[in-house]
């Protein structure tokens, strides 16, 4: 059955506290700071999309210089608070940490990344002086983590920016999508609070472009253009059985979660999670965390090609998920229009693709899976109606762009989730940086020209 | 097996047990036992390892929990007038995390009554006749001052005496302390006061705090003195609070120089004692080292530089009594290891070892060898010799990981690249002569050799 209010509020409480705790006492974070070696031309920084300058930001730790350690992460990454939550960083920076090389524990750079930012943030600390305004004005679509980024760094250049946003806050999936336990709704705030305080960045809030505004109204009013809107809703099935009740998207049931009192929330008790991306993790790991009997992920290929890191499916195990490999959803069963099973293919492992990646093949075995709620996470689908109603090119939805954000139409940028498809909350920050400088240069050629 | 234990009873049963540890291997080669005893001029100690004068061996508390520990022996802290301390007495130097590197104090000596103290020497004295129980003593600027101290001692049971010329803070100011050993001569007229008196052996204590301990030295053997002890503490000032700009060790808004001691100091502290051992004189007498003892590797390198015992004060202050223990065991085994029956097969060992710039061979060339299996990739030997040495290291670059390799070459054998590298044996560096025979700098000149070209 598919119900709400399952759990105490003081379970909850514990389901959703933060799986990262931050340190408790400065003493910790030094022992922490003070193994780091201070690696040359190092690894992590290397690893990371935005390139923070890893360890003089914990060097900085070490000689009690705060400050200049914040100023540090949020010179290459606005959003390195946020980022020390949510990156995947045992693929990334702590992935490379030379430690690993040792057989010895890499060291703890998001937790020593968000002792430093924490402290900027609750401490309100001015790092930045927004440069005079420049007169430029430039219009951004979205406020996401690219968005932001970009807004951040267009405007600390004197440029005035005016960002409109579909929903009633900013924050993009940090706010709506990202997993309860990583980030709270209060740290979304403070922390988007935090990159505004900069100045010279108003939000329009509840403007949707393609519905309220278009693209060319926005070049007509501003200099240059940036489109950071993401992507959308989890990919369709394509099963027969998809419109019973119980099947939903994990993108709107993670929104649901992200937005309301987890209490409100329904959920099954049966469910089965389609794909094992973080997506999929994180939907099924919080399905079960809102009071889910029993969670089966179901994924099409084996562990070896799993898309997740080893640490967001030990989230999921240690939850208690279960795991069917090498399975393919068939059909959606249902009785009085409510799903009741789900039927898989066995899958089996072919020739290696173009990426390397072997692709599964069907078999002709299926098995059927007792369900109440199908979570369908399969990767997310690009805004194609949107970018299809404008002259942008294309592939599939996704904006293509040259030199990293520049799209097909003369002054207008675009980066994030809606030109990659969907990937980390770093590599949109970076891609927001880029557009930044992208949009720079555009409007100091265009300011040349125009004299 | 190591014979720093506390009772006899314990060592009794100690006995015991390495009995019947040795039924039980019979038929196997016994395990040789290394002698950790000393003789220190007829003063005998379980072990080599003292207490240097200074709080651990201010009471008797102090000095039965020390002596139940294992130590061989304590330097009674000093004692001459009485005195008044001030409050706070002491400041640290922390470096990458690990506290007290480095230490220094402002403290005078014993501020107790001399009746009190002379009554606990007494009784430890009779409660561990074993342990050397040397008394370290200040008195004021004139004989009759010292004889009269040194006849209480030694009718209180001292079995030996340490002249504080040394302490850099407080009883300068009247005189004393490194006032005198500070000058040859009035360190000679003391010394000459004491051994009218003393019929104990008398140990005096040098102080870094001087451009060469030589001079000193030298008069107080003239002198008669019959052991040397270095060193004591070196002025210092340890660092400054930066809100309220005051030096530490904070004094009601003031600071003054304090006496600096810790592993901080060890490299100074064997300098000084290697002089004292290379000198005609001074290597005469046996010598105490002092400075920054923590481990017996520590204690080691003093002992193959000259020292027959070490003293110990900050290690102990920061770890308290029980370091004693890994001390007497990792001695043992290092002399076990090296085939050493006692500790006078090695003391002195290093000394002639270190020799003078102008006899060192200049065709002896090596060159730094990066193994890249162990290799981490951290990049530090790259940026050390770049940016401050020979520019010999050569980067491939790599994502994440870049390569390291060594210019051969260019690489003049410094050894800065070994040194930062964080993993054991990975740079090494492998020799490769210039020429198979013998030269020195001043042959060179003479033979009017080549010199660098770059
Ligand atoms: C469930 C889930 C979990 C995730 N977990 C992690 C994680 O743990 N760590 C991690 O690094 N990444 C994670 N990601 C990925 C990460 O959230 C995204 O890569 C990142 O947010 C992309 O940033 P963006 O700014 O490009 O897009 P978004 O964050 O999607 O921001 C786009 C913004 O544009 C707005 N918008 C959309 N359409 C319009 C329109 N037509 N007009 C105006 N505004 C519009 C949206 O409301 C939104 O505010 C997760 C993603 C999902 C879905
Ligand atoms: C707090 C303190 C007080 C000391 N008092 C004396 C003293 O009274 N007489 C003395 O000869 N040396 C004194 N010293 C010096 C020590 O005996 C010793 O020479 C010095 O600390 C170096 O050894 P270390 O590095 O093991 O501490 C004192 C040292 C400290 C730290
Ligand atoms: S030994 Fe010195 S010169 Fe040679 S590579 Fe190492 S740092 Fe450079
Ligand atoms: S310092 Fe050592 S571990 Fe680091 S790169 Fe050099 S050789 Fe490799």
């Amino acid at each position: 059955m598919i119900k709400n209010n399952r759990l105490s509020e003081a379970e909850y409480k514990v389901n959703f506290s933060d799986i990262h705790p931050p340190y408790t006492n400065v003493n910790a974070a030094l022992v922490d700071a003070n193994r780091c070696l201070f690696c040359y031309d190092a690894p992590c920084t290397k690893s990371c999309p935005t390139s923070i300058d890893v360890p003089k930001f914990i060097k900085q730790i070490t000689t009690a210089n705060i400050k200049g350690s914040a100023h540090t992460i949020f010179s290459s990454n606005i959003l390195g608070a946020g980022c020390s939550k949510v990156c995947p960083v045992e693929k990334l920076c702590e992935g490379s940490c030379v430690y690993n090389l040792l057989d010895e524990a890499p060291i703890p750079i998001a937790q020593l990344q968000r002792y430093s930012t924490e402290k900027a943030i609750a401490g309100n600390w001015q790092l930045f002086t927004r440069k005079p305004s420049t007169g430029k004005k430039v219009a951004i679509v979205g406020a996401g983590p690219a968005g932001l980024s970009c807004a951040f760094n267009l405007s600390k250049e004197g440029v005035d920016v005016t960002i409109y946003e579909k929903e009633s806050k900013a924050g993009g999936l940090m706010t709506y999508g990202i997993a309860a336990y990583k980030v709270t709704p209060e740290f979304c705030e403070d922390e988007v609070n935090y990159i505004l305080s900069i100045g010279g960045i108003d939000i329009k809030y509840n403007m949707a472009l393609g519905t309220d505004i278009t693209i060319a109204e926005l070049q007509a009013q501003y200099d240059a253009v940036y489109l950071a809107f993401g992507v959308g809703l989890a990919r369709q099935l394509s099963v027969p059985g998809e419109n019973l009740t119980g099947v939903v998207d994990a993108i709107s049931f993670i929104y649901e979660l992200r937005s309301k009192g987890f209490s409100s929330v329904p959920v099954g008790d049966k469910v089965a999670v389609i794909g094992l991306g973080m997506t999929a993790i994180d939907a099924a790991t919080q399905a079960k965390r809102l009071g889910a009997k029993e969670v089966t992920i179901v994924y099409r290929r084996t562990q070896d090609e799993m898309p997740c890191t080893q640490v967001e499916l030990d989230i999921a195990m240690l939850d208690g998920c279960k795991l069917s490999w090498l399975a393919a959803p068939k059909e959606v069963l249902g009785a009085d229009g409510k799903a009741t099973h789900l039927v898989c293919t066995k899958m089996k492992l072919g020739e290696p693709d173009a990426s390397g990646r072997r692709s599964p093949v069907e078999t002709d075995e299926t098995f059927t899976l007792e369900v109440d709620m199908v979570i369908k996470a399969a990767g997310q689908m690009p805004f194609e109606a949107l970018v299809n109603g404008s002259s942008l090119n294309n592939k599939s939805g996704k904006v293509s762009v040259e030199d990293k954000s520049v799209t097909s139409i003369n002054g207008v940028f675009a980066g994030g989730d809606c030109v990659n498809g969907g990937r980390e909350v770093v590599d949109a920050v970076q891609a927001g940086k880029d557009g930044a400088k992208a949009v720079l240069s555009f409007i100091a050629t265009n300011a040349t020209n125009e004299h | 097996m190591h014979i720093c234990n506390n009772s006899w009873l314990y060592k009794k049963l100690l006995l015991i047990i390495t009995l019947v540890f040795i039924s039980d291997i019979s038929g196997k080669k016994l395990k040789e036992m290394a002698n950790i005893s000393s003789n220190f001029l007829g003063i005998k100690s379980p072990n080599p390892f003292w207490l240097a004068s200074a709080p651990p061996t201010d009471k008797k508390i102090n000095v039965l929990r020390a002596f139940e520990a294992g130590w061989g022996g304590v330097v009674w802290k000093t004692l001459g007038s009485q005195v008044k301390n001030v409050s706070s007495r002491y400041s640290a130097v922390d470096y990458g995390g690990s506290r007290v590197m480095g230490f220094n104090n402002i403290e005078l000596i014993s501020d107790r009554p001399l009746a009190i103290n002379l009554k606990e020497i007494t009784e430890c004295v009779k409660l561990f006749p074993d342990r050397a129980m040397i008394v370290s003593l200040m008195a004021d600027n004139n004989r009759e001052s010292w004889h009269e101290l040194i006849k209480k001692c030694e009718d209180a049971g001292a079995m030996g005496f340490e002249l504080n010329f040394g302490c850099p803070h407080g009883m300068t100011e009247r005189g004393m302390g490194a006032a005198v050993g500070q000058d040859p001569e009035i360190a000679r007229m003391v010394v000459e006061w004491v051994m009218e008196k003393a019929t104990i052996p008398v140990i005096t204590k040098l102080t870094p705090n001087v451009h060469s301990v030589v001079p000193t030295g030298k008069a107080v053997v003239e002198a008669g003195t019959n052991a040397l002890s270095l060193i004591n503490t070196i002025q210092s000032v340890t660092g400054i609070d930066l809100d309220t700009l005051v030096p530490n060790p904070y004094v009601a808004g003031k600071s003054v120089f304090g006496g600096y001691c810790g592993p901080a100091v060890k490299p100074i502290a064997l300098k000084f004692l290697t002089t004292i051992s290379q000198n005609e004189t001074t290597s005469k007498v046996p010598v105490s080292g002092i400075g920054g003892v923590s481990t017996w590797k520590d204690a080691v390198e003093f002992m193959l530089l000259g020292a027959s015992t070490v003293q110990v004060c900050t290690a102990a202050m920061k770890n308290g009594f029980r370091i004693v223990e890994d001390m007497c065991e990792g001695l043992n085994n290092w002399m076990d290891e090296k085939g050493y029956a006692k500790i006078e097969d090695f003391i002195g060992k290093s000394v002639d070892k270190i020799t003078h710039w102008e006899d060192l061979d200049i065709n002896y060339h090596i060159t730094a060898k990066i193994n890249q299996d162990k290799c981490i990739h951290c990049g530090l030997c790259y940026i050390a010799c770049e940016d401050t040495s020979h520019q010999a290291i050569n980067l491939d670059y790599g994502k994440p990981y870049n390569t390291y390799t060594i210019k051969e070459d260019d690489c003049v054998g410094c050894n800065l690249c070994k040194l930062v590298c964080p993993v054991d044996q990975c740079i090494t560096m492998e020799e490769h002569r210039v020429a198979p025979e013998y030269i020195n700098w001043k042959q060179w000149q003479e033979q009017g050799l080549p010199l660098n070209d770059h």
